[in-house]
């Protein structure tokens, strides 16, 4: 095989531009590995667990960052993004802006140091559920394994107190932004997914009333690393909820939101009844649908729940959701779209299924890229030499993300091939 | 194995306050027989430069270096062939035991001496060469759309490919196809399939050989090294025999039975979704078969074989997106011409909803919730029953034609199935009493549904074809890792491996071809493929203390091992995963890797320092997975939960690669118990390797029947099944295993 010198760039890396990463690597290619956050992993680390087998995320990627991290062909570059890529298939030219971490990794900073610190900033990784210190570990599986420090949140005197207990060298913050210009023979898109705004469903009670919650929001509950320590509590009062309704499609096909389907928001609420179910035997879940779409073999998940009697799947569009001002509970404006009656149930907790946004939405990336109209990129390698995977591309779950991307990494690995 | 071997103590991350490092240091080359030790402040960066400095001037062999965990750091500037092994002193110490007490330096003397001693058993694992040169080729078994296009696409990579087509024509089912559904914005119109363009580039590409009408009769061998005997004429003409490294297995799918309440095969004008797609793609005026009538409504029933836990439980995921596409070929006929499709729920994910808004937007498409129960002649047409219907309770409405979407099968075999049900007739045959006969024959009838429907024909002792997960979909860990298969180098893709459309079936042929390319370059590397990515080692196994027990044949979950006729394993190096479970399963203890084998562990669980039983101080070890269990344990102690300090921790490759060997060690030497912690198993099963935590469960009985049989108190053995989230329940299980053990007191063996 003649080798085109040059490495492939993978932009993003959750569990799209990792599986890439890998995958090319141990080809035997040079990968560059570029992530806006301070860590890898993406969407899948804040998912408590994967359906249908309810297992944890962290367990592939424990194997997938033994993968990246025993193979010296992978560079990795975190809080970095892409800032323009010029060239043409087989040769481009790309500039990488890496943000400071002002933490150097060597050596490795015992994070027990950040309890002496006041300074406190939002949760992002919980979603802003809950504040960490201004010095922390993004999460508890962090990849690479390093704290952050947010600098703006870093008051003087933590940063005095910093300086004072840190090991020589472990911090530097006077960090700068850092440019990097890389040449690169084919691209990888794997720059994901983020939910849509929930703010925008002001009927479905969301902001209005608290115990209206999304889906993402429920996985950090449910996640022992989250906000509850891995309980799911009503966020107006900690209580347990006992009666849950889940709207499907909020937000997805909807032509006034997004009038495509998000592909795995029915599996994630019938994973999320199984989370609710396994946390109190006698808690009951309804799931207010158009249609369940649990395609191939996800299909049985969906027909063994059908024998749990404490969930009821019923056909029906929720036009709204008010709140009960005394209880905090919640009810629904809802027809029935089989008996066309108008019900009102009430729930203590609504858990609003909401979409994917392809991040390319609103922020295209540098190049010349095909997009559909909702921002997803199209074309499979259109643009030569470029190749997208996993929501980048439509949504889609982790398997055929990781599908998507390893057809990816041979779509980069061909663009290059030197013969006919 | 090392022999002359350096231990760099850190004292940085809080090491020098919690331990006594000078005597550690003294213990190292002292008792432990280190030739060089030194203290360094960190294992990173310039001091990792240090080390190898060191390593370098002193001649080391070996190297031990307590400081971090080695999941923590990048080792990349030590020299690759010094063996080298990384004690985890903060997380197991700093973090977890209260500093300065003399059980926490006792836990940490005991870390130095078994990591001492395990480098001194330890060699740099050699690449596996066979004498052969390894094959760089790809076999793509299927000409479908699936291996079109991954044999297109290799070859484009600058691999030689076969094509293996068992009809007479490449295409498969999408040649038959009259349109396809939008794949691309606006999503809203029917394209053209592709797939003449795609045969042509296929035909035409140097580097691609094509085989029609051929099947592949016989494969031997393993990656880099694989023999395939191709047969022309369908399988009864004149043999080839190539040498391929790698396998795309794209067998497609086929369609599945339609539910028999619904006339398929007694009424004539009931037709599958497939023979509608024949017809429209024929060209033709739209016909009736029965009297030849033209067609000017049609119903579509949904889900006609697929979804239903009695029949094909799964949904075969894309005749939804068909019934739409086929609904809009009727409206083709006429404005006057219908399509009625009766579903439960119109699936129709991403952006596919705009082409199902599109066709509901057609006046001529009537989508229709509700379950058909009667499809019945009437009239000289056919009169279809709905019920639960958004229009009333039971409706009816007559057609010319009913297509059923009745759903796609994998053209999978089940390799060990086929196995399974060869043995069982074997054992009917051979058996010696009524009683085993007919359990046997009982056995073979069960599986005698599996006879003949071998497709790969591979000459493995584990069976001829992939073993299958559920619905026989050849897969294992299709969440995280689609494309591993249980027999290496060969890659599933396509409807094969689950029900996808074009599409798919383009992105999951490109995904396969990757990782067939990536098993022909790593196996040229001599490295192991997924999960021990890399991996040089590779076992050896000394036969001339076999004794042709068979469990590591049988129980290799790669199939890695066929047998001589006498049962002797005949090892096929690159098929193997690295595992270790043959290592696990053998009795006489004669399988080894260079930096993996009975002795090396036994070394470190030698090298504890068991205090007598008056000291009160009882020794726990714990075996336990490397790939999560360990991470959970090191997580635990990341949130500085303390740990109890009696316990010592071996990592293992894989909780089967277990010998029991170690577990009697352990006792022998005074251990009062032994913890084996691996993987979830089950149909759920996390275990890397399949089925290796699930063996040793199963081995982990033995031992306690073993203990039993001993006189000793069966609870001195326990096994766990640790998720790599589960740090939590950690501490608790070493805490309650301690209690166990002070309640039945300490080990009788202790001091003898």
């Amino acid at each position: 095989m003649s080798i085109n010198a040059r490495p492939i760039l993978v932009i993003g890396g959750g569990i799209a531009g990792m599986t890439a990463a890998v995958e090319a690597a141990e080809v035997g290619h040079r990968v560059i590995l570029v992530e806006k956050e301070a860590y890898l992993g993406g969407r899948v680390m804040r998912t408590h667990r994967y359906f249908p087998k309810m297992c944890p995320p962290a367990c592939g990627f424990e194997i997938n960052t033994r993968r990246l991290r025993q193979n010296s062909r992978i560079t990795v570059h975190t809080l970095a993004t892409v800032e323009e890529i010029t060239g043409h298939a087989g040769n481009f030219k790309a500039r990488i802006r890496v943000r400071p971490r002002y933490v150097t990794g060597t050596p490795s900073l015992d994070g027990a140091i950040a309890d002496q610190l006041e300074s406190e900033r939002d949760n992002e990784f919980n979603l802003g559920l809950g504040r960490t210190k201004a010095l922390y570990l993004p999460h508890e599986m962090a990849w690479p394994p390093l704290h952050v420090i947010d600098r703006e949140a870093l008051s003087d005197a933590d940063a005095a107190k910093l300086q004072e207990a840190c090991p020589a060298g472990a911090i530097d913050l006077d960090m700068a932004d850092e440019e990097l210009e890389v040449k690169v023979g084919a691209v990888v898109v794997a720059t994901g997914w983020r939910p849509y705004d929930a703010a925008r469903l002001d009927h479905l009670g969301y902001g209005r009333c608290a115990n209206v919650v999304t889906n993402v929001m429920l996985e950090r509950l449910a996640a022992r690393d989250g906000p509850t320590g891995g309980k799911i509590l009503r966020p107006s009062d900690g209580d347990p909820p006992r009666n849950v309704a889940f709207v499907q499609c909020a937000g997805s096909r909807d032509e006034n939101h997004l009038p495509y389907c998000s592909a795995v928001c029915c599996m994630g609420s019938l994973k999320h009844v199984r989370y609710l179910r396994e946390q109190d035997p006698e808690i009951r879940a309804t799931v207010f649908y158009i249609d369940i779409r649990t395609t191939g073999r996800l299909e049985k998940f969906y027909q063994d729940m059908l024998d749990d009697e404490h969930v009821t799947f019923l056909k029906g569009k929720v036009a709204q959701v008010d709140e009960d001002a005394a209880t905090g509970n919640l009810q629904l404006d809802v027809e029935d779209t089989l008996s066309r009656e108008t019900l009102h149930p009430e729930f203590d907790l609504v858990v609003l299924a909401t979409g994917i946004v392809p991040n390319t939405a609103d922020q295209p990336l540098p190049g010349d890229l095909a997009y559909d109209e909702y921002g997803f990129v199209t074309g499979d390698g259109a643009t030569a030499g470029v190749f997208a995977a996993g929501c980048a591309t439509g949504p889609c779950d982790v398997s055929s993300a990781t599908k998507e991307a390893t057809g990816a990494a041979l779509g980069a690995i061909q663009s290059m091939y030197g013969g006919d | 194995m090392a022999d002359k071997i350096g231990v760099f103590i850190c004292t940085g991350y809080g090491i020098a306050e919690a331990l006594d490092v000078p005597a550690l240091l003294e213990l190292a080359t002292g008792d432990c027989g280190a030739a060089y030790c030194r203290t360094i402040d960190t294992c990173q960066g310039a001091d990792l430069e240090t080390i190898a400095a060191d390593i370098a001037r002193e001649e080391l062999d070996g190297a031990v270096i307590a400081g971090i965990s080695g999941r923590r750091y990048d080792d990349g500037p030590l020299p690759p062939d010094v063996v080298v092994e990384n004690v985890a002193l903060r997380e197991f110490i700093v973090w977890s035991q209260p500093p300065g007490e003399e059980d926490t330096q006792m836990l940490a003397a005991d870390l130095i001496r078994m990591h001492v001693a395990k480098v001194g058993k330890m060699a740099c694992p050699e690449p596996f060469r066979p004498e052969e040169e390894l094959d760089r080729t790809l076999l793509v078994v299927g000409g479908g759309v699936t291996g079109l296009t991954a044999a297109l696409a290799a070859a484009r990579t600058g691999y030689q490919v076969r094509l293996v087509e068992k009809s007479e024509d490449l295409g498969g089912w999408l040649a038959r196809q009259h349109r396809s559904i939008p794949t691309g914005p606006p999503y809203r119109d029917l394209e053209d399939t592709g797939i003449a363009k795609l045969m042509a580039d296929v035909l035409e590409h140097p580097r691609i050989t094509v085989h029609t009408s051929t099947v592949t009769s016989h494969i031997s061998g393993a990656p880099g090294l694989f023999d395939v005997t191709l047969r022309a004429e369908g399988g009864t003409g004149p043999e080839e025999v190539c040498r391929v490294g790698a396998m795309v297995q794209a067998t497609g799918w086929r369609p599945v039975d339609p539910r028999p309440d619904l006339s398929y095969g007694q009424v004539p004008d009931v037709i599958l979704n497939t023979e509608f797609e024949d017809m429209v793609a024929g060209g033709g005026p739209l016909q009736r078969p029965s009297d030849g009538q033209p067609v000017t409504s049609v119903a579509f029933i949904q889900c006609g074989g697929s979804r239903d836990p009695a029949h094909h439980s799964y949904c075969s995921s894309i005749c939804c997106l068909n019934s739409l596409k086929q609904a809009l070929y009727v409206r083709e006929v006429s404005d006057e011409a219908k399509a009625y499709i009766f579903y439960e729920f119109i699936r129709t994910p991403g952006q596919y909803e705009e082409f199902y808004r599109r066709v509901q937007e057609d006046p001529g498409v009537f989508l229709t919730r509700g379950e058909v129960t009667d499809v019945a002649p009437a009239a000289g047409r056919l009169a279809v029953s709905v019920k639960d219907t958004m229009l009333g309770e039971q409706v009816q409405v007559q057609v010319d034609l009913v297509v059923l979407a009745a759903g796609m099968a994998p053209n999978a075999a089940d390799g060990e199935a086929i196995r399974a049900f060869s043995d069982a007739k074997l054992a009917a045959e051979c058996a010696e009493t009524d009683t085993q006969r007919a359990e046997a024959t009982a056995r073979a009838e069960h599986l005698a549904h599996h006879e003949g429907t071998e497709i790969l024909n591979l000459d493995y002792r584990q069976g001829p074809d992939l073993p299958s997960l559920e619905y026989g979909f050849p897969d294992s860990h299709f969440i995280c890792f689609p494309y591993e298969s249980r027999r290496t180098g060969i890659y599933p893709a396509g409807c094969v491996r689950a029900p996808m459309d074009g599409r798919g079936s383009r992105a999951d042929a490109a995904g396969a071809a990757l990782k067939a390319i990536q098993c022909v370059e790593m196996t040229a590397r001599g490295e192991a493929v997924h999960p021990r990515a890399g991996d040089r080692s590779y076992p050896d196994f000394f036969l001339q203390r076999c004794t042709q027990c068979k469990r590591c044949t049988e129980e290799c979950p790669f199939g890695v091992l066929n047998e001589d006729e006498k049962g002797t394993p005949l090892l096929q190096a690159t098929r193997c995963r690295r595992c270790g479970v043959c290592l696990g399963a053998c009795p006489e203890r004669i399988v080894s890797f260079k930096d993996y084998s009975v002795e090396i562990l036994s070394s470190m669980i030698k090298a504890v320092e068991v205090p007598d039983e008056f000291e009160e101080k009882p020794r726990l070890l714990a075996l336990m997975c490397e790939n999560d269990a360990l991470p959970a344990l090191e997580l635990a102690t990341q949130h500085r939960l303390q740990l109890n300090p009696y316990v010592r921790i071996v990592p293992v490759r894989c909780l089967g690669s277990v010998n029991v060997e170690w577990v009697n060690q352990a006792v022998s030497r005074g251990f009062d118990g032994v913890l084996l912690m691996g993987c979830t198993h089950g149909d759920d099963y996390q275990c890397h390797f399949i089925k290796g935590s699930e063996l040793a469960e199963q081995r982990g009985e033995n031992i306690k029947e073993k203990l039993d049989k001993m006189a000793m108190e069966n609870e001195r053995v326990e096994i766990h099944q640790v998720q790599i989230r589960d740090y939590e329940r950690l501490p608790a299980i070493f805490d309650a295993f301690a209690e166990t053990i002070e309640e039945i007191g300490m080990n009788p063996f202790k001091g003898m």
